[in-house]
């Protein structure tokens, strides 16, 4: 295979679909975009899983008037229960500095709060987050100093299924662009075939194989494909430096929002390069195989 | 070389067929004039040699091979073996005069030596020497049909199919076209020749096969265009 001439073939079609071939590239990109946001919130949530399901299942919260007594028989309780793995006492001040540090962003919320509005509580981890009716039947609410039990399993289901909701809406979107994209392809590849008509008439008369003939117009595609990518992969990096880390730099800080980190966007880029330059060649074949007679 | 056996070619478009229980024999070296009107079948003809179309029915065989069943993978290699020359050239017109012709090689992986010692000599025997950087349009119609000649001959067919080569040209400059395909001919290379031009086929006195409404109405050796004319 001549090198050379495939390449220069495939800058010429690049060149002459200019505003085709841009647009080409942008949709990859915004689908390929989208598609990596998808993949990022995907393994937050599964980081999110561990950081939160390992450490709280749920939170026993003692009345203001809890007496001594009362807070060390409901630890006793917690200790000799073989449903309890584990459990964590939190003071007034400790719940308050957590406030504090989750809330640094919101500084008037913090300044309107007083230090001992914050309840104190038991964090308990069970052996079995679904055996929680069961624990919480022994600390009834509003008894012995304990004012409230909550699930907090519960409650992170609830963020879960709201963020794996995010999580597939961004996706779909990713697939109907990834579609959008795919359509513009064959199109440019359409246009790209017959504005080199002559010389592939030509070359299926000389007894040019079918590849040679096909190829400059797949790597077309593919080169397409692959600035796309590369584009999406920026814009996933911008993403994290403009946005994750400047806004987001509180909550992540306070270990409620895991961070994005490098290497999870360097293990997507590969998987979104591949996606789009796979994506992109595939359809140019098919394109050519369906439309095209080279 | 090749041979067509009661072939027949229907288009979809059409309720007459284009080529109709047609049989014939052309033998290596042959020098063969194809005629008859407009929509006779002689292109139809043409493109069943090169298998740019199958026949509806009836084999067709070139080169030994019969392309009724032959793979698309297989079909690159049938037209290696053939060139063509077309009445409107078929040139690229943003190449030169060598590399039109070394376009033709470069596509099928000739080596770039093959292609510099080979490209000047092809283009010295259609007498276009020292217009090798010439850009098509800077050239006569003759000058781009031997440019094109060139290419179809470059990588030595054994067949050649030429329909209306001369259809774009005055008399004179055909006559050179003529003698042109005539040396190719004496290589041993078979040349098809779909053409209208009575003219050149009174004077050359070759092989006619004359195509009316898709069938054969006359094979002549030595023969002339028509009676009457």
């Amino acid at each position: 295979m001549r090198v050379n001439f495939v390449l220069s073939e495939v800058a010429t079609g690049l060149r002459r679909n200019l505003t085709m071939t841009v647009a080409m590239i942008l949709t990859t990109a915004i689908s390929l975009g989208l598609m990596g946001t998808g993949l990022l919130i995907a393994g937050m949530i599964s980081d999110m899983k561990e950081i939160y399901y390992d450490k709280v299942q749920v939170s026993i919260f003692l009345a203001d008037d809890v007496t001594a007594e009362q807070r060390s028989a409901i630890e006793a309780q917690l200790s000799d229960s073989p449903e309890v793995a584990g459990y964590l006492y939190e003071s007034k001040e400790e719940a308050y500095e957590r406030f504090q540090q989750q809330f640094s962003q919101q500084p008037e919320l913090v300044e309107n709060t007083p230090p001992d509005a914050l309840p104190e509580s038991f964090r308990v981890e069970l052996v079995n987050p679904e055996r929680y009716p069961v624990v919480a039947e022994q600390f009834p609410n509003g008894q012995n100093g304990v004012d409230q039990v909550r699930d907090e399993g519960d409650f992170l289901d609830r963020l879960f299924s709201l963020l794996n909701g995010a999580r597939n809406a961004t996706i779909a979107v990713a697939v109907v662009q990834a579609l959008a994209a795919l359509l513009l392809i064959s199109n440019t590849i359409q246009l790209a075939a017959f504005n080199r008509r002559n010389e592939t008439n030509i070359m299926r008369l000389v007894g040019a194989s079918r590849w040679y003939t096909q190829l400059p117009f797949i790597l077309e595609a593919a080169l397409a494909g692959l600035i796309g990518a590369l584009l999406a992969v920026g814009g996933l990096v911008l993403t994290k430096v403009l946005f994750v880390d400047k806004t987001l730099a509180g909550p992540i800080k306070a270990g409620i929002i895991p961070p994005v980190d490098w290497a999870a966007i360097a293990t997507i880029a590969p998987v979104i390069a591949a996606a789009g330059v796979g994506l992109a060649a595939v359809a140019a074949y098919v394109t050519l195989r369906l439309y095209v007679r080279l | 070389m090749i041979e067509l056996q009661h072939v027949t070619k229907l288009y979809p478009a059409s309720a007459r067929p284009a080529l109709d229980d047609v049989s014939t024999e052309i033998d290596k070296g042959e020098f063969v004039f194809l005629i008859g009107s407009s929509g006779s079948g002689k292109s139809t003809f043409l493109r069943l040699l090169l298998k740019e179309d199958d026949p509806t029915r009836g084999t067709v065989v070139v080169n030994g091979k019969t392309l009724n069943t032959m793979s698309k993978w297989q079909v690159p290699k049938l037209r290696r073996t053939m060139g063509c020359v077309f009445q409107d050239f078929r040139l690229l017109r943003n190449r030169t005069v060598a590399e039109n012709v070394a376009f033709a090689l470069e596509v099928i992986n000739k080596p770039h030596r093959t292609i510099k010692r080979v490209v000047p000599e092809v283009l010295e025997m259609v007498g276009l020497e020292g217009k090798a950087a010439r850009l098509p349009h800077e050239l006569s119609g003759g000058e781009q049909q031997r440019v094109a000649i060139a290419r179809a001959f470059v990588n030595r067919p054994l067949v050649l199919l030429a329909d209306e080569p001369t259809g774009n040209l005055d008399p004179e400059t055909s006559e050179g076209i003529m003698l042109l395909l005539e040396r190719i001919n004496r290589t041993g290379t078979t040349v098809i020749m779909a053409t209208h031009d009575y003219h050149i086929v009174d004077s050359m006195r070759r092989r006619v096969i004359e195509l009316n409404g898709g069938q054969i109405t006359r094979d002549q050796s030595r023969g002339v265009y028509g009676v009457g004319r």
